[in-house]
């Protein structure tokens, strides 16, 4: 949702506060016609699916020309040969035959190279990956990252990344941003935060990770409850239902930033229990 | 795959039998109208000395009781129960695919305004608002046709929002999106390719309808007008003379059922052939 949002791309029904600010300008003032320039073209998006993310009628070689063509103005036949260059920078074997393949003809980590091809084809300035990874295999999602990252090096974008792979955004990013139930709770560097574990949430999403050598048949650690429904979000702290800290004041009352070191930001009411918690493990 | 994928599609064409019959009655259909314009076994023009002319090799069907030669009649009624299907359809799949996915993009009040529209032309049955349409704009070949093609709409309307709806809520299309891409291009290049074999299929099988519609206005007189052959008109010319003539009925009636079924079983043999997802099972 934060990445449609980002991206304009929410339902018509939803509505944007606050600012989205690329270049100076503010993404949100912009008119739809002004949106479609944007988009494809200084920001891009990688999707979470990418068996279904591709239209099965046209040839990938088609689908990666289409932004080229729009945003770049790019004729057919260079558009080609740019879209046959970016399949070779993504790793695909053979583009100049790929190229006229549909993407039924692709396995699903071909795929998300496709949509990779297809996000940097204008070479935007932002790449959105939304849980990129989520839907490939695990030899796949470590090749598909590592390609992912060094594109984003080599290229000079920034990388957003969404994942609940913890391994995943320790190694691909610089800063993170913990949500749970769409509100931001943890922020800040990311080595400050992997090393200081500090809103309830946050350490429960590591204690729920599976540790090597932690014996069998033993259960994996779990955050009691389930997420709250979204349409009717608790009023305060929306992880009071599930939290062991919690009291009374955490139900009513928006809980407070509270700044850690550097820009390191943490959104409770029980910070100093929560500090005190990392050691003990408040989910045993 | 790919060289399975492609050659099956001919493959699946032949698996068909649906499609293969009603192929070939489609086919000879269109073959009668094609020739019965240059060519007809017998002459169409009235002669009294030869009514009622049994069966002969002059008249494979015998004539009619203006002396007509009832095989050429029923050819020549053919070029105007397929130009009737043909442009009516045409209508029909133009204006209400456009209404359709103009629904499906803008949403909104625009697809409300657009399918209330349409649910309110679907109170009238076909016949009876093609009737008022004739009643307003007079009967006559052309009125008639202008007739079904506007109840065509409506139909075109709804399944191309409908499935256009499908369409849109697919990943291709936010990815799309995504790109950079405005609601117009991705209509074209992505929504319309998707549902197109959906539509080629509708079409078919409004085809058939189209022609059954036609034969019913003629046979009310609303329809194609005299001297012109029309098989509906054929039908009620032979209605009066049921009992000394039964044959005269048959004809006109065996050719409307033949071509509604051929259309309707190429209706359904291309929806084998082209429905994506029964592909993909195989």
């Amino acid at each position: 949702m934060t990445a449609l949002a980002l991206m304009g791309l929410l339902p018509e029904n939803a509505s944007t506060t606050g600012s989205v600010n690329l270049d100076g300008e503010n993404l949100l003032q912009k008119s739809e016609a002004e949106m479609c320039r944007v988009r494809g073209n200084k920001m891009a998006m990688i999707f979470q699916e990418p068996m279904t993310s591709l239209n099965p009628v046209h040839t990938v070689g088609r689908q990666i020309m289409e932004p080229l063509r729009l945003h770049k103005g790019l004729s057919k036949s260079s558009a080609m040969q740019e879209a046959i260059r970016l399949l070779d920078r993504v790793g695909i074997p053979n583009p100049a035959e790929r190229v006229s393949n549909y993407p039924h003809q692709l396995s699903g980590g071909q795929r998300q190279r496709v949509m990779i091809a297809l996000a940097l084809s204008c070479s935007p300035d932002v790449l959105i990956a939304d849980e990129p990874t989520t839907a490939l295999d695990v030899t796949i999602q470590d090749q598909i990252l590592e390609l992912i990252q060094t594109l984003v090096q080599e290229e000079g974008m920034s990388l957003v990344l969404i994942s609940h792979d913890l391994g995943v955004i320790a190694e691909n990013t610089d800063n993170v941003i913990v949500m749970y139930g769409g509100t931001v709770v943890e922020s800040g560097k990311t080595d400050h935060i992997f090393d200081q574990l500090t809103h309830p949430y946050t350490q429960g999403l590591f204690a729920a990770m599976p540790k090597v050598g932690m014996g069998r048949g033993k259960r994996l650690t779990t955050i009691p409850g389930t997420v709250p429904d979204l349409i009717n979000l608790p009023s305060g702290c929306t992880f009071t239902d599930r939290c062991p800290l919690a009291s009374d004041i955490c139900a009513g009352n928006i809980p407070p930033v509270n700044q850690m070191e550097g820009s390191h930001l943490v959104t409770c009411h029980h910070l100093q229990q929560a500090v005190s918690a990392r050691s003990k493990g408040l989910y045993e | 795959m790919s060289s399975s994928s492609s050659q099956s599609f001919i493959g699946r064409c032949l698996n068909s039998r649906s499609f293969l019959v009603g192929g070939v009655i489609t086919l000879f259909l269109l073959t009668c109208a094609a020739v019965s314009l240059f060519w007809t076994p017998g002459t169409i023009d009235i002669s009294i000395k030869t009514r009622f002319l049994p069966p002969s090799a002059d008249h494979w069907f015998g004539t009619d009781q203006f002396g007509r030669d009832v095989v050429s009649m029923l050819m020549t009624g053919t070029q105007n129960s397929i130009t009737v299907g043909v442009v009516a359809v045409s209508i029909g799949l133009f204006a209400g695919v456009a209404l359709g996915l103009l629904a499906s993009a803008q949403r909104g009040w625009t697809e409300e305004l657009i399918m209330r529209m349409s649910d309110f032309s679907f109170a009238f049955p076909a016949i009876l608002s093609a009737i008022m349409i004739t009643a307003i704009l007079g009967p006559g070949g052309v009125n008639s046709i202008i007739a079904i093609g506007i109840y065509n709409v409506p139909v075109f309307a709804r399944l191309t929002r409908g499935s256009a709806n499908a369409i849109w809520a697919r990943e291709y299309v936010m990815a799309a999106r995504a790109s950079g891409k405005n609601k117009f291009r991705i209509t074209i290049e992505h929504v319309l390719p998707n549902i197109l074999s959906i539509l080629i299929v509708q079409a078919t099988i409004q085809f058939a309808i189209a022609i059954l519609a036609e034969a019913a206005l003629s046979y009310l007189g609303l329809g194609t007008q005299p001297p012109h052959p029309s098989w509906g008109r054929m039908l009620n010319e032979a209605q009066t003379l049921m009992f000394l003539q039964p044959m005269q009925a048959v004809y006109p009636g065996a050719a409307i059922a033949l071509a509604v079924f051929g259309l309707n079983l190429l209706g359904d043999g291309l929806r084998d052939v082209l429905d994506p997802r029964l592909s993909r099972k195989r």
